[in-house]
């Protein structure tokens, strides 16, 4: 089962889910983790993994030849990120701008243009106890998330319970992350900014088709209209964790609710288990 | 000779536009003619490469000198290579603007004068700072 955990708003406790997840479920399932918050990347921080492999992601940019270039502007015209111009006795190539969808190899007329690897981030392999893990990193100065975001999910192992830690936010990064996989986990904290986002990702979650389920963690500070939302709207709270200030103090060590209290490690498998109940529920509806 | 001046509006009577990629309107001047023509910028409604979009909308249409507000560093580097003069203009006005390059008064751009996607009011898919509203 893939399942990607996702939030909107940042910093409300992606990664502390995916972590106390991914240590209560490794006991009993084969366990892979994928950092796709590639900009900003912690995962690692909780999991402290033996990392055995780096390589480089890159993207195939063009490099023009000036000798068989007849400067005739096709692959400026085509390219739709603006990462060519046609200057008056040259083709300028600015790299960060390119997609590296390949389309100026295609439609050049005279065979000009090779393609060269630009690197643009890193992917980290490693294992953390019984968990595999995979962490990719954006390079600083880079604007490009989507391509290392999908490198790290084609490590997908594609057996077992794969958890997708996925970035803050809703935008191309988000999406590429939550698509294709069986479930999105949001997660919330209740507060007015955490609402507000909650209702963007839920959006996200519906238009992707995903069938989707909600923790609030910080449960405890007063806001109710989260809930409230979740209620009106039919959507499933799968678990709360109350604001406390010794989880706080555990979290900034680096540690795992798991680790400390088997009441957390059976709430988290509860969580899973609730998980692969709305899957089989999602599926039925689907097919019939 | 063609003059392009970025502006708000597609008239000599309009404001200049201080911001190149992103400006609403470019007014492109002939001063043999006397006459002008104006386009909507091309780089106004693109994610990103906007002063690139500009500038190669100036190649294509053969001028010669940019007077403009701010100039970003990519939109710097193609307006050089194709041999076009940028210069930075203080006047209210298109015609102003023409009016001060021609008395000499424009200063000339010699570097980028603003840093990348400074012109930039919404934010693109691709563009950096997503905001990421960490609590």
């Amino acid at each position: 089962m893939l399942i990607s955990v996702a939030s909107g708003k940042g910093g409300t406790g992606k990664t502390t889910v995916v972590t106390n997840l991914a240590l209560a479920l490794a006991g009993d399932y084969k366990v892979q983790v994928l950092d796709c918050d590639v900009e900003e990347p912690n995962l690692h921080l909780f999991l402290r993994p033996k990392v055995y492999a780096t390589e480089e992601v890159t993207l195939p940019v063009p490099e023009v030849d000036g000798e068989k270039c007849i400067l005739c502007g096709a692959c400026s015209d085509f390219c739709a990120y603006n990462a060519l111009a046609l200057a008056r006795e040259k083709i300028i190539l600015f790299p960060e701008l390119c997609n590296g969808c390949r389309g100026c190899t295609m439609v050049c007329p005279v065979g000009a243009i090779q393609e060269r690897p630009h690197r643009i981030g890193v992917l980290h392999r490693g294992k953390a106890g019984e968990i595999d893990f995979v962490s990719g990193r954006l390079d600083v100065g880079k604007p490009l998330a989507p391509p290392v975001i999908k490198a790290v999910k084609e490590q997908d192992q594609g057996k077992g319970i794969r958890l997708v830690d996925a970035p803050p936010g809703t935008s191309c990064s988000m999406i590429e992350a939550v698509r294709d996989t069986q479930f999105c986990l949001l997660v919330t904290e209740p507060t007015p900014f955490g609402l507000h986002d909650l209702k963007l990702a839920v959006g996200v979650a519906r238009i992707l088709g995903i069938p989707f389920g909600v923790v609030v963690n910080k449960s405890t500070l007063g806001y109710t209209q989260v809930e409230d939302y979740c209620r009106e709207e039919g959507i499933p709270i799968l678990l709360k964790i109350p604001f406390q200030r010794h989880y706080a103090a555990l979290y900034a060590r680096g540690g795992a609710l798991v680790s400390e209290y088997p009441e957390w490690e059976r709430a988290f498998r509860e969580v899973f288990l609730k998980i692969e109940r709305l899957v089989r529920e999602n599926a039925r509806t689907a097919s019939g | 000779m063609k003059i392009a001046v970025t502006a708000q509006g597609g008239d000599l009577k309009s404001p200049v536009d201080p911001r190149f990629g992103r400006s609403s309107y470019l007014v492109i001047f002939d001063d043999e003619t006397q006459s002008f023509e104006a386009l909507e910028n091309p780089g106004q409604s693109v994610h990103g490469g906007a002063g690139i979009t500009a500038a190669q909308e100036l190649i294509n249409r053969g001028v010669k000198v940019l007077l403009t507000g701010n100039v970003g560093p990519n939109a710097y580097y193609v307006l050089q290579e194709a041999g076009i003069e940028v210069y930075g203009v203080s006047a209210p006005t298109v015609e102003e603007a023409i009016e001060e390059w021609r008395q000499g008064k424009a200063q000339p751009l010699n570097s980028p004068s603003t840093g990348s996607h400074h012109g930039m009011g919404g934010r693109g898919c691709m563009g950096p700072g997503p905001g990421r509203g960490r609590g």
